[in-house]
């Protein structure tokens, strides 16, 4: 007994528990930093008793979280090959949600970047992209799907080698009771797709490491974030990098701000969204 | 808010098998049928410019749905044109185009809704009627509701994208008369709104008519 008890350390639950508890501090590349108050990667500007999410999320991999309204959520591409898949829903009816369509056609454009106000299909404003040093973004082509992954690497599971964005988006989805049903179309930073007046796609693909993207919560939000290669990735192998993800507490578009009076479609989703929340009592 | 009637026998016949049913969908109204896999849909713009929204559903699992983020992975461009494949978010096969008179179709506009309305043209158009309110109406008759609702098609609908990225409703390349047919790949749930807006191009600026017809299908179309 005595030599089963040192050759194994988990032999008892007493064994278990002290190796379990041994793991912690374990220095790994991607996760969340909890506290996010620790996190020291934040812009200086920022004071670390503000951030409310820091995490580090690894190429084929996603997160997910409810965000108050006027919350900053600074997207970055570490290594070159992340590719942000983006989906927000109304968190008090999440059956509001992204709008992709309404969010191109309403603001008569097609690409996203600063100032591009991201749509519910109610006429409301989400969040709003308030900094963008990337500019390779893409809301038509969106995210890969399972199926198609299988054909083009071989497998598309969520925990498989070249897991699809979509199958995330699902995983994501169903921490906060959504089923797949509720994952619509989304929109996909970092990988960029420009549209020829032809109507092909020409993939642009990224803008390098270290190029991020600010949005802020227009109204309290679900975020769900796949990080996989993007359906239009031409390259033969499955190539999907870290994204870092950093929070924190800033301030929802008003209209003193440039951005509320940017063009009429915007200040009126902007007065929807607001006389939403007043009425709610949450703003 | 469904007005079908039923229109002269004497009308063309679409080449797609023995006809099964012929339905016109007045103005506004929208519309739903389940295609079995094989039969053919063909949607007439009869009076020219119609936008006719379009949804469609994996009969046998309805959250199986028409995806345009999947289609466009599925070919080279933006537009639906002959040969295009309507896919699920799972990027399986609902509806093949068999035959189109129309050059290209959108697929990037999406719906026009009360609530869209709002940012698109001001709060004074609120009262109006949307497609999405169509669409709703359409899909309660089959237990589904406002999550089912997705970015649909918009047959006879012309969006431009610009070299700046600059899209929008423009004036419309249909004509009366003009036609889509779409093949079902598998039992299929679609739902139309004929469109009812009337402050962009979309409809010529005056909500028509649209002809809903069902063909049997030919053997040896399969993979067009």
């Amino acid at each position: 007994m005595t030599d089963t008890q040192t050759t194994s350390s988990t032999g008892t639950t007493a064994g278990a528990r002290a190796h379990a508890r041994a793991q912690e501090g374990t220095v790994v590349e991607c996760g969340p930093t909890v506290p996010s108050t620790n996190h020291t990667g934040a812009p200086a500007r920022v004071a670390p008793q503000d951030l409310v999410w820091a995490e580090r999320v690894a190429g084929g991999n996603y997160t997910h979280k409810v965000l108050d309204r006027g919350v900053a959520v600074r997207l970055t591409d570490v290594q070159g090959d992340a590719c942000a898949s983006v989906l927000l829903y109304n968190a008090a009816e999440p059956f509001e949600r992204l709008n992709v369509a309404d969010t191109m056609k309403i603001q008569w454009q097609v690409y996203s970047g600063a100032g591009q106000v991201l749509l519910s299909d109610q006429g409301r404003a989400m969040a709003t992209v308030v900094e963008d040093s990337s500019g390779r973004h893409d809301a038509v082509y969106g995210a890969s799907s399972r199926a198609r992954n299988e054909e083009r690497y071989g497998d598309g599971q969520a925990h498989g080698p070249s897991p699809a964005g979509r199958e995330l988006l699902v995983l994501a989805g169903a921490k906060h009771g959504l089923t797949r049903r509720d994952v619509p179309p989304c929109v996909s930073f970092f990988q960029g797709v420009e549209i020829a007046p032809s109507g092909h796609p020409v993939f642009t693909g990224s803008a390098g490491a270290g190029a991020s993207l600010t949005l802020v919560t227009e109204m309290p939000c679900v975020l769900l974030i796949a990080n996989a290669a993007h359906p239009l990735d031409p390259r033969e192998e499955y190539v999907s990098t870290p994204l870092d993800v950093v929070a924190w507490r800033a301030r929802p578009t008003t209209p003193e701000a440039p951005a509320w009076s940017s063009a009429p479609e915007r200040r009126r989703a902007y007065q929807n969204t607001a006389e939403y929340l007043r009425a709610r009592g949450l703003a | 808010m469904t007005a079908p009637t039923t229109a002269p026998t004497t009308a063309p016949t679409t080449g797609f098998g023995p006809e099964l049913s012929r339905e016109t969908v007045a103005p506004r109204a929208p519309w739903s049928a389940v295609l079995t896999a094989g039969q053919v849909l063909t949607i007439v713009d009869v009076d020219g410019n119609q936008a006719v929204d379009f949804l469609a559903y994996d009969a046998e699992d309805t959250s199986r749905a028409y995806s345009v983020q999947a289609t466009l992975q599925g070919q080279g461009s933006v537009y639906l044109t002959e040969g295009s494949v309507l896919r699920t978010n799972e990027h399986d096969p609902l509806l093949t185009v068999v035959g189109t008179d129309v050059e290209r179709h959108d697929t990037l506009g999406g719906a026009c809704s009360k609530e869209s309305n709002t940012l698109r043209y001001g709060h004074h158009t609120w009262s109006q009627h949307g497609c999405a309110d169509n669409f709703l109406a359409e899909l309660s008759k089959y237990g589904m509701g406002k999550r089912d609702q997705v970015s649909n098609v918009n047959w006879f609908m012309n969006v431009p994208v610009d070299p700046d990225g600059a899209l929008g409703i423009v004036d419309g390349i249909s004509a009366p008369g003009l036609s889509v047919s779409l093949r079902a790949e598998r039992d299929v749930l679609v739902v139309v709104s004929n469109c009812p807006q009337v402050n962009n191009p979309c409809n010529g600026f005056d909500p028509s008519r649209a002809e809903m017809i069902v063909s049997a299908g030919t053997t040896g179309t399969q993979e067009a």
